[in-house]
């Protein structure tokens, strides 16, 4: 079942001629002509629709607490500032197919009563800005865009706003401050940006996906969008898959396959490269539980494990992990996970915006032990010292930075514990070029 | 650029600043803060404080609303570089698809670290975090241009190419 990208890879479809020979735009005619706001809304109430850059929180839910009091403006803001490591999903479409996010961008501006819109990217992309840019332009010529969009009253204006390389400008509150012109510091919250958000105005911040979702919705209704998937986790999800697979890149899926089906499938990833066997998968992004094989294929009860919020998160933090923002990071036996560690607890230490100690700190802490622990300088309490520091981090900062870089490091060591005792016990074999410790009797020995 | 030079953005940019500007309500200017830094990096290579004295006039802000910004975001060199800065992503997933090999070949061949450059003022290699290209990666980025699926021989073309 593809939402976002049935037509992805038809030639010239980010064009507007094209992308409206394939149904576009629709989804504006519909709901400006025939739909209040509210029933917009409503409909994306019901399809079950949850926040696709990783919190999972359900998009209707948030739009309905957005402050509406006469006379203030409010603001719809696109995250797409896609910065996770292991995620590059939003790039994709935004890249392929950027009139999807836009009509979904009208769609939901729409609902949500916002006269001027602003879509966030990462300021690394500037060649997505341009192809954004472009396709707004053909918009706003075919009436799509400005005042009276389409006869209908409603007017519209809709801007991309280039960050400048910061992770943290992700976290919504850091992205409004960001898009104000300032440091990409968190804010503390409540109040929320529902009600006090861009300029101090009520605003909704969607991820891109999220957004894009939108416009089959209105199409086709938000119960028919609930009919794909399982449970709670309804719809398709684009997952962005790297590492060691035969087929790296962008699907999307229906929510609900096994993970098992997703990683050995000739319809998805295809299984690992030749002559190798899977390790460990990082199914949410960098952030989320590293897991095992065994662990990530199955849940403890032995049910097949499957590409949904609720049977990713099976187990807790003990056995199970997130869907996340579907960065899949699929890594077979050749695969050193301290060496793997490092880099994110690099990178988060790099990404801390330094307001709260514990993250300022504890994060530049995190880094320099896994450093000596990588490079033959481990000592045995660094391991439980890891532990510790990531627990004093967790829960303890205003915004969810703190707590990304606290799960990968404790899960690696949970799940791999002996891989970081090897490098302390043997630094000579550990700093070998390419060394790679090898559990005995596990399933990717080859 | 020295300081007896003045910092004025062409007249075809400047048009553009002010377009920018009008992004934003009325009072908001500020905003357009970080695609003016874009366009007076794209201007002048780097952003000398000469520089962001300059935005902050454009803006109406003080001169130290521009340098807490500037030096907040990490696209933005607050130092000279060369004429191709090749931005390389160090994290784990490119590391998966074999970058830290290739990132140490394209060192060699430039003869340089990561955040030095070239003695020609040709190239400057820095380190970058994940630049969401992770399955096409190994990736580095020139200016706009990601540079995707890098093996070494790739490496060797694209400096080749931009050596000329």
């Amino acid at each position: 079942m593809k939402i976002l990208t049935q037509y992805i890879d038809v030639p010239g479809i980010e064009t507007i001629d094209v992308y409206r020979k394939h149904g576009g735009y629709a989804a504006v005619e519909k709901a400006l002509k025939t739909m209040s706001p509210d029933e917009v809304t409503e409909e994306v109430k019901k399809s079950g629709l949850r926040g696709r850059g990783g919190a999972g929180f359900p998009v209707g839910m948030k739009w309905s607490f957005l402050a509406k009091p006469e006379g203030v403006p409010r603001y719809l803001v696109c995250n797409a500032d896609e910065s996770e490591p292991g995620t590059f999903k939003d790039h994709y479409l935004m890249m392929k197919s950027p009139h999807t996010l836009i009509e979904g961008m009208i769609v939901s501006s729409y609902a949500l009563g916002a006269k001027s819109s602003y879509i966030y990217v990462r300021g690394e992309l500037m060649y997505v800005i341009h192809i954004l840019e472009k396709a707004i332009q053909e918009a706003y010529n075919k009436g799509l865009l400005g005042k009276n969009i389409l006869g209908s009253g409603y007017d519209l204006d809709l801007y991309v706003q280039p960050g400048g390389g910061a992770y943290i400008c992700g976290e919504e509150t850091a992205l409004l401050e960001s898009l104000e012109g300032k440091r990409g510091n968190p804010r503390n919250k409540p109040p929320f940006p529902a009600v006090k958000g861009l300029y101090q105005c009520p605003t909704v911040v969607n991820n891109v996906e999220s957004i894009a979702a939108t416009s089959w919705i209105v199409m086709n209704g938000g119960d028919e969008y609930a009919k794909i998937g399982i449970g709670r986790s309804t719809g398709s999800k684009l997952i962005s898959v790297s590492g060691h697979v035969r087929k790296p890149g962008v699907y999307e899926i229906p929510l609900g396959i096994t993970v098992e089906d997703f990683i050995f499938a000739d319809e998805w990833c295809g299984g690992i490269r030749a002559g190798h066997k899977l390790k460990a998968v990082v199914a949410g992004g960098s952030s989320v539980p590293i897991l095992p094989a065994e662990l990530i294929l199955k849940t403890t009860n032995g049910e097949k494990r499957l590409m949904t919020y609720e049977s990713l998160s099976d187990g807790g933090f003990a056995t199970g992990t997130m869907l996340g923002s579907g960065g899949f990071i699929v890594m077979d036996e050749t695969t050193c996970i301290v060496h793997n560690t490092l880099t994110f607890g690099r990178f988060y230490h790099h990404e801390s915006c330094g307001q709260c100690s514990p993250c300022r700190e504890g994060t530049g802490w995190m880094d320099k032990i896994l450093y000596r622990i990588e490079h033959g300088q481990g000592r045995q309490e660094d391991i439980d010292l890891l532990v510790d520091v990531s627990k004093k981090i967790e829960g303890n900062t205003i915004c969810p930075l703190g707590d990304a870089a606290a799960w990968p490091v404790a899960a690696a060591i949970r799940h791999f514990r002996d891989e970081f005792e090897w490098h302390v016990k043997h630094p000579e074999k550990a700093t070998q070029p390419g060394a790679v410790f090898m559990r005995e009797g596990a399933s990717w020995a080859v | 650029m020295t300081k007896t030079q003045t910092v004025q953005f062409p007249a075809d940019t400047l048009e553009r600043v002010h377009e920018i500007i009008k992004r934003y309500p009325e009072g908001r200017q500020k905003s357009a803060l970080l695609p003016i830094l874009h366009l007076a990096q794209a201007e002048w290579r780097w952003l000398s404080p000469e520089v962001m004295d300059y935005v902050a006039g454009l803006l109406n802000i003080k001169p130290v609303e521009v340098y807490e910004v500037a030096t907040f975001y990490t696209m933005f060199h607050l130092e000279p570089v060369g004429e191709h800065v090749i931005e390389y992503c160090r994290t784990g997933p490119c590391c998966l698809m074999g970058g830290v090999e290739v990132y140490d070949h394209l060192k060699k061949k430039l003869g340089i670290e990561t955040g030095e450059t070239t003695p020609d003022g040709k190239f400057t290699i820095k380190e970058v975090e994940c630049l969401a290209a992770c399955g096409w990666g190994p990736v580095f980025q020139i200016r706009e241009k990601y540079y995707m699926h890098l093996t070494k021989e790739k490496v060797d073309e694209i400096i080749e190419e931009l050596a000329k």
